[in-house]
C-alpha cells in the first residue's frame, strides 16, 4: 500500500522550472509584415547558433534566451540593418563561433582550402591510374 | 603499389578514431564567454526592476571604483546560493549591481526577500537584451567592471564562495 502511494506520488513529481514567467518576445516567434526583410532575417537566424542549445541554430531552439534574440534579430533588420551587421554585432560579442557561417579569417583557411586540395589529390590519383592502364 | 600506402587508409581510419575517442574523452569546453573583456561597457539605460530600488544605466559605472555587475533571475536556482556569497562580497565593501532578467518586479521583490539583497541598484532586462549585448549566455553570470566602465573580467556561472579570493583579485587588479 505504501510502496503504491509512494509511486502514486513520484507519478506527481514536477520538474523544477528554468524559465521565467514571461512571455515570449513579441518577435520571438511572429513573422515580420515585410516578406523580404523577414526572409533576411530568417536566412540569418539560421545561420547562427542558440547559446542554449548550442547544436541548433536561433530558428530552431525553443530556449528563451533564442526566442529573445530572434526578437533583437528580427528588430534590427526591421530597422534597416543588413543582416551582415547584425551578425558581424553577434560575432563581436560572442566571437566567430556563434555565425555557422564559417569567417574568412586565417583560422578558417583550411576549411576553405580543404575541398580544393581533395580535389587536387583526387586528380593526382586518377591520372595516375590512368597512366599505369595505359602502361599495360 | 608498395606495401606502405596500401596501408594508409588504415592508417588514416585509425588517426580519426583517435581523434574521436579522445575528444569523447575530454569534451570541448562549452561555455561561451564574452569577447567584450577590455572593452566598455555597452551604452544601457535600464529600468528599475524593483522599484523604488534605484535603476541602472551605463553612466553608474563611472563611479572610479570597481563594481560587480551581476545578471541574476528570480527564476535562477544558482542564483539563490550565489546571492549569500554575494552578501558576504558586499559587507567586505565590494559594490554590486544587479540586472534582472526576464523578471517581474513582484518575482524580484520575492527573491529578494527571501535571500537577502546585496545590491545596491537592480535594472530591469525583460527580453535579455543587455545580456546579448554583453555577450552573456545565460544567468547566473557576473562582469568585473572598473571605476571607467571597462569590462575586465567575466565570471560565468554562480560565484562559489571558492570563487571570492579570485574575484576579490580581479577587483583589486580593476583598480
Amino acid at each position: 500500500m505504501r510502496l503504491i502511494a509512494l509511486l502514486l506520488a513520484l507519478m506527481l513529481a514536477q520538474p523544477l522550472p528554468a524559465d521565467s514567467n514571461l512571455p515570449p518576445a513579441y518577435w520571438a516567434n511572429r513573422q515580420l509584415p515585410d516578406a523580404r526583410q523577414e526572409a533576411r532575417a530568417q536566412s540569418l537566424m539560421e545561420e547562427v547558433r542558440c547559446l542554449v542549445c548550442q547544436e541548433q541554430s536561433m530558428a530552431d531552439s525553443d530556449a528563451e534566451l533564442a526566442g529573445d534574440m530572434r526578437d533583437l534579430v528580427r528588430r534590427r533588420i526591421a530597422a534597416g540593418e543588413s543582416p551582415d551587421q547584425v551578425r558581424s554585432w553577434l560575432i563581436e560579442r560572442y566571437g566567430s563561433w556563434v555565425s555557422y557561417r564559417p569567417t574568412t579569417e586565417p583560422a578558417s583557411w583550411p576549411l576553405w582550402l580543404a575541398p580544393l586540395a581533395l580535389l587536387l589529390v583526387g586528380a593526382f590519383l586518377v591520372q595516375r591510374r590512368i597512366k599505369l592502364k595505359a602502361r599495360r | 603499389m608498395s606495401r606502405a600506402i596500401r596501408f594508409a587508409p588504415l592508417a588514416l581510419l585509425l588517426i580519426v578514431i583517435l581523434a574521436l575517442v579522445w575528444r569523447l574523452a575530454t569534451p570541448a569546453d562549452t561555455t561561451v564567454s564574452s569577447k567584450l573583456e577590455g572593452q566598455p561597457l555597452p551604452v544601457f539605460q535600464l529600468a528599475a526592476a524593483v522599484p523604488p530600488k534605484a535603476a541602472l544605466e551605463t553612466a553608474d559605472f563611472a563611479t572610479g571604483q570597481p563594481r560587480i555587475l551581476n545578471i541574476f533571475a528570480s527564476w535562477c536556482v544558482p542564483c539563490i546560493s550565489e546571492v549569500k556569497v554575494l552578501q558576504g562580497l558586499k559587507r567586505r565593501g565590494v559594490h554590486i549591481d544587479g540586472i534582472a532578467i526576464r523578471d517581474r518586479p513582484q518575482d524580484v521583490a520575492a527573491f529578494l526577500d527571501r535571500n537577502g539583497d546585496p545590491y545596491e541598484r537592480i535594472g530591469a532586462d525583460p527580453q535579455s537584451a543587455l545580456q546579448i549585448a554583453l555577450g552573456s549566455s545565460g544567468v547566473p553570470e557576473s562582469f568585473i567592471v572598473d571605476g571607467e566602465g571597462i569590462i575586465r573580467y567575466q565570471h560565468i556561472g554562480p560565484i562559489e564562495a571558492s570563487d571570492v579570493p579570485k574575484i576579490l583579485k580581479k577587483l583589486e587588479e580593476a583598480r
